[in-house]
């Protein structure tokens, strides 16, 4: 496996979230970590993405202690889209995308043409090749959010990391990333992304990871291991699981504490 | 944005912010030129080039040589470092309000240099002093926003705080001066290019020269880093010891400038911002923000001495007037 945590701790200050967790990325997956608030989701993608230093235990990368290695050469095989990012005052779209070449460039050597044709294609897989002159101030929200995927894009690593990529988008714009997701995972890149929505888990992930706590308490693939226990014992929710009639993927049904319009 | 390519080498320059910055050395070239040649005595344009070679009549070497032009080159000096300082902070703190004007480290470099001024001390204890104060204030400022990381507005916010304080620390000292240490504390304060030699030029330009490469180093880091930690993380920046390198070189650059020129204000305010807009590229950039500084300076000393001639202003009030107006004109074009 190229990418996984043993025995990981992890902390923010003095509030531990997590202890001796163990979490495997598999080769080639859409992983997707889910779980209720404050599990420790996105933390454990923080530190897998080295954002978060592990109290104890290590995240390897290619069978080396990720902290051990350059951090332009991590930058080069391991890429994150962070939850939140600020857009410099006036910036276009092209730029924006272009510093995602950032570990790529040195000083002396800030655009190859390597760069111009990973911006490029970037671009074109996000959809925002039209959008290239434009200020990504004056985009919408999916816009940006297209415009942020591809700058993580054009950094050309074989590993990407998501962290709530479809936060504050509505459904369209939600479904929109995460076709793009499934589509960059298709072309062969590995997947890890935290999800608030179980039903989108369920459809887009081949590698579920359910978090509780700071621990895993299931994982592997979504068909096999979603079930209306599991998401009773993590979410404290009653549902029905369902097929889902598009992606013939579990889907989660709440139990309806009232039927008054149902009954009417 | 052009790529300029020359075997493995390559650079990316806007053509707008290449025009800019040929605009702002023709600019500043001429104004250099005017400020040496005129005043009360005027010496031709054509007379300054030969008495720069040392060809001169021996009147104009002395007037171009050891009056006028370590002024004006103190001047571009100066603004150059006030510019990249300001840029520097405005960065780091992505906010326009991040310069060291209202971070306090001015106000550290004044305090420092009035306890120098009111100890009776010579010029280069001034200088010294001042410089000490704007690091001590820098590290307090610093210290005191610390809480496991730096926020920008808890920043400006801290600074504003220690400014205010520092300020009237200035005063205690100048109300229990003597009349004599007072008077030249208080010219001091304003910041002034006035009576300047070779003596406080090459400082700067030695401070400038060992800080320049750790500018052009951090400069695209920073401008990762302007997206947040976390994206310039991603892409591979070791963000703490950047901002260390960063802080350290605009702390430095507003100390070595103040210790030259005394508290000249605004100019690391407005410097970075004005040629953002000038050369209209995202953010701050230091090459830019360096060459407005200079021009700003120059101009302002310019125009302080000959707006109301034969009063001669300190170039501090000057630029005082003209960054406090833009200061307005920012925060009402601005505030959303």
């Amino acid at each position: 496996m190229r990418l996984y945590g043993s025995g990981l701790t992890l902390s923010y200050d003095q509030r531990v979230v997590a202890t001796g967790l163990d979490v495997t990325i598999p080769d080639g997956s859409f992983t997707v970590i889910i779980g209720p608030n404050a599990c420790g989701k996105s933390t454990t993608l923080r530190a897998l993405a080295r954002m978060l230093k592990p109290r104890a235990g290590a995240v390897h990368l290619d069978g080396s202690v990720i902290t051990s290695l350059p951090s332009k050469e991590v930058a080069r095989r391991l890429g994150l889209l962070p939850q939140s990012s600020i857009v410099p005052d006036g910036i276009t779209v092209a730029d924006l995308v272009g510093r995602g070449r950032y570990p790529h460039q040195r000083l002396m050597r800030q655009w190859s043409k390597q760069d111009e044709v990973a911006v490029a294609s970037a671009m074109e897989a996000t959809g925002v090749t039209e959008l290239a002159e434009r200020c990504v101030d004056e985009l919408s929200g999916g816009q940006r959010q297209r415009v942020w995927l591809a700058m993580a894009l054009a950094q050309e690593t074989p590993i990407l990391l998501l962290d709530e990529p479809t936060t504050f988008l509505d459904i369209a714009h939600q479904i929109e990333v995460l076709d793009l997701c499934a589509d960059l995972h298709e072309r062969g890149r590995t997947l890890v992304a935290v999800l608030h929505d179980l039903n989108q888990a369920c459809r887009y992930a081949t590698h579920l990871i359910v978090m509780r706590e700071g621990r895993i308490v299931a994982e592997g693939d979504p068909t096999e291991i979603v079930t209306a226990e599991l998401v009773q014992e993590v979410f404290d929710l009653r549902c029905e699981i369902i097929e889902d009639p598009q992606s013939g993927t579990p889907m989660i049904v709440p139990e309806a504490r009232r039927r008054t319009r149902a009954t009417a | 944005m052009t790529v300029l390519r020359l075997g493995p080498w390559s650079v990316r320059l806007s053509p707008r912010g290449v025009a800019a910055a040929a605009a702002m050395t023709v600019v500043g070239v001429a104004v250099s030129l005017v400020a040496l040649s005129t005043g009360e005595y005027t010496v031709p344009i054509p007379d300054i080039v030969t008495s720069v070679f040392g060809r001169g009549t021996p009147a104009a070497e002395l007037i171009v040589g050891k009056l006028r032009a370590p002024r004006v080159v103190t001047g571009l000096l100066v603004g150059a470092a006030f510019g990249l300082s300001g840029a520097i902070l405005q960065s780091l703190t992505r906010n326009p309000l991040g310069s060291p004007d209202f971070l306090g480290f001015t106000a550290g470099a004044s305090t420092g240099g009035i306890v120098a001024v009111v100890m009776g001390g010579s010029a280069w204890q001034i200088a010294a002093g001042s410089l000490l104060g704007c690091v001590a204030s820098a590290a307090l400022v610093y210290g005191l926003s610390f809480r496991g990381g730096v926020q920008s507005y808890r920043l400006v916010l801290v600074g504003i705080g220690v400014g205010a304080v520092l300020v009237s620390v200035d005063w205690y000292l100048l109300t229990r001066a003597n009349i004599h240490d007072a008077a030249s504390a208080g010219a001091w304060i304003t910041g002034s290019l006035s009576g300047r030699g070779w003596e406080h030029a090459i400082p700067v330009a030695c401070a400038l020269l060992l800080l320049l490469p750790v500018c052009a180093l951090v400069s695209r880091p920073l401008r990762m880093m302007e997206m947040g930690d976390d994206s310039a993380r991603a892409a591979g920046i070791r963000v703490e010891p950047v901002r260390a390198a960063a802080i350290a070189a605009g702390v430095l650059l507003c100390g070595v400038a103040t210790a030259a020129a005394g508290p000249v204000i605004f100019v690391a305010m407005a410097a970075p911002q004005l040629a953002r807009r000038l050369s209209r590229s995202p953010g701050v950039t230091m090459a830019a923000s360096a060459l407005m500084g200079a021009v700003l300076l120059v101009a302002a000393d310019l125009a302080a001495q000959r707006l109301f001639a034969p009063v001669q202003l300190p170039v501090g009030i000057m630029t005082a007037g003209i960054g406090g107006t833009y200061l307005v004109f920012t925060l009402r074009k601005e505030r959303r």
